[in-house]
């Protein structure tokens, strides 16, 4: 190693002049701007100057049920909305790369290509063509249950409060599928021959093989897959604004903390926009997304046996 | 592999599985690309056929070139990822050459300072962002896009390229110095040539979102001149909510973009993704 300390080396420009493009662009436009949405969130806006006021937006938020309600109902939305990624994106991930794993699978490119697809396209184009397709004026959903002779099941869902929230946690599953299927793929394609052969002389083959063998080697991946499902959820907020609106209707039964905070913001409607409330909120969401990241990275991570081969 | 574990019923199984999956990935958006090419008779009628010379109509698509604006946006969007893009890969070339090639004092911290980025969202910074952006003169201009969407894609390059670029053999980096080479024709000479498949997997994971993002053109950059396609089409789709044809070529026209650059592209993302990105 060339680059290893030396004492009374002449100071090395070139690793500043490397480092600082990245540094500066980065602490510039997120770090210093994640710190002032903090320290915003202890002000407020009074007679035109900005007064620290301490936790007061906080109690505010909590306090104060022209927000709090608001707020809960956000936050037990998104917490819905991770429970059916968690339950139903990253399961059908894992399926669809243990049967592309297969060896001399015919087709795989091809699966594997088109399965991806959605998961290019923006939240635009993917919440208003299921608009569309979940629409009764279009009727093309019941019509297609007609043809499986379910066609009693349709309800506008994306209308009704109660099935509104599931139906779009759905549709992003739909589109994301492809993240959790191509990482579980590429950690499957990474294990070794030789323990699957070794599995096999001991008779491991098949179902149990992926149980016994393949699932526990695949663990760290499913674990980071976890936390950026659980990172991306709680930052969401283009999918029901496209297909609902800022509004998140009906009735607020898709509002999420993204666009809470956007409403908070800038108002909508009767409301004007607080910049110091949507700071308070983000807040509370960096809260939440840190308290994530950091009981995946101490409690999850730590846990999880990694295997060197 | 042994014969064994492959019986035929397995494989059928698979393939029906595979192909079901494949349909359901597929079917919203061959459904809408064929409605837009029907008349609103068709659309309405079959919207389950491929357009017949009886249904086929072109009126949805005169309808959105007549109207929207949008080889302007399709303008912006590529002018903010290309230059987003150039950025975030030069910079965090840099950056990630920097840690992975030299030790120096406070290296990890760096590291970790710079990875920060990757789990917390720069979403959560927009209040200051747009006050900054205010504060600056940059609202709604390319620029202040392409800062945030360089800013945005930073961290991850450095994660990635570092990781690649730590692979580059210290004999080859060795050699061009003591051939005279300073540290910068070092870098831009012998590494970075070598980590270009690594540089692709990073371009396309930077692309994507700054592709697609609407939050950020909405804020900071939502005048007409500075619209990108994702902020157009969705402005355009709520205007023309009862006109079926317009929105469905409108979705096309957003959708074969996209999708003609991901068919040319796919080979070089499944590898870019399957070859150890996230370790």
């Amino acid at each position: 190693m060339a680059a290893q300390t030396r004492p009374k080396r002449p100071f090395r420009w070139h690793i500043g002049i490397f480092l600082a493009p990245a540094v500066l662009v980065y602490t510039a436009i997120m770090i210093l701007p994640l710190a002032g949405t903090l320290q915003l969130s202890l002000f407020r806006n009074i007679n035109q100057s900005q007064v620290f006021v301490g936790l007061e937006n906080f109690r505010t938020l909590f306090g104060n049920p022209n927000w709090s309600v608001g707020f809960w109902n956000a936050l037990r939305n998104n917490v819905w909305f991770f429970i059916i990624h968690m339950l139903v994106q990253n399961p059908i991930g894992v399926l669809l790369a243990a049967l592309l794993s297969s060896p001399r699978l015919r087709f795989s490119a091809f699966y594997r290509t088109a399965i991806f697809v959605p998961t290019i396209l923006s939240f635009v184009i993917v919440g208003f063509a299921w608009k569309l397709i979940l629409s009764p004026l279009w009727g093309v959903a019941p019509h297609m249950l007609d043809l499986i002779g379910l066609k009693s099941l349709f309800t506008p869902w994306l209308g009704k409060e109660e099935y509104a929230l599931t139906a779009l946690s759905l549709i992003s599953v739909w589109q994301f599928v492809g993240i959790p299927m191509m990482l579980i793929y590429a950690a499957l394609l990474s294990i070794p021959d030789e323990v699957l052969e070794a599995a096999e002389c001991d008779g491991i083959t098949g179902m149990s093989q992926f149980w016994k063998i393949k699932l526990p080697l695949i663990l760290p991946s499913i674990g980071i897959i976890s936390i950026l499902t659980f990172v991306g959820n709680f930052n969401a907020f283009d999918l029901i604004y496209t297909a609902q609106g800022a509004l998140a209707g009906p009735n607020y039964s898709t509002d999420i903390l993204g666009t809470f905070l956007y409403r908070a913001f800038f108002g909508f409607q009767l409301q004007i926009g607080d910049p110091n409330m949507g700071a308070a909120i983000a807040t509370m969401m960096f809260l939440i997304i840190l308290g994530g990241v950091c009981v995946y990275l101490f409690l999850v991570q730590t846990r999880l046996r990694r295997y060197q081969f | 592999m042994s014969t064994a574990t492959r019986s035929l019923p397995r494989t059928i199984g698979a393939h029906a599985i595979l192909l079901t999956y494949t349909a359901i990935a597929l079917f919203p958006v061959i459904l809408v690309i064929m409605n837009s090419f029907k008349s609103r008779a068709g659309i309405f009628g079959e919207p389950l056929t491929p357009p017949t010379p009886k249904t086929f109509d072109l009126i949805g698509y005169t309808t959105v070139i007549g109207q929207g604006d949008f080889i302007h946006y399709f303008q912006n969007s590529l002018v903010v990822t290309v230059a987003s893009l150039f950025f975030v890969l030069l910079f965090g070339a840099m950056a990630a050459f920097a840690l992975s090639e030299y030790r120096f004092r406070g290296n990890t911290l760096m590291g970790l300072y710079l990875a920060l980025g990757i789990m917390i969202p720069i979403r959560l910074g927009t209040v200051a962002i747009l006050q900054l952006m205010v504060a600056s003169g940059l609202v709604n201009t390319l620029t202040a896009l392409i800062l945030v969407y360089t800013a945005q894609g930073l961290p991850l390059a450095v994660f990635i390229l570092s990781e690649f670029m730590k692979q580059v053999s210290d004999d080859l980096k060795n050699a061009g110095r003591i051939d005279g080479l300073s540290e910068y024709t070092i870098f831009f000479r012998l590494v970075l040539p070598l980590v270009r498949p690594s540089m692709a997997t990073v371009a396309v994971f930077t692309m994507i979102p700054i592709w697609n993002d609407l939050w950020f053109p909405l804020i900071l950059a939502p005048s007409e001149e500075t619209k990108t396609v994702t902020l157009g089409a969705q402005l355009f789709l709520g205007q023309f909510v009862t006109n079926w044809n317009a929105i469905l070529a409108a979705l096309s026209l957003a959708i074969m973009p996209v999708l003609i650059l991901y068919v040319i592209f796919s080979r070089q993302l499944i590898r870019g993704i399957t070859s150890g990105a996230v370790k």
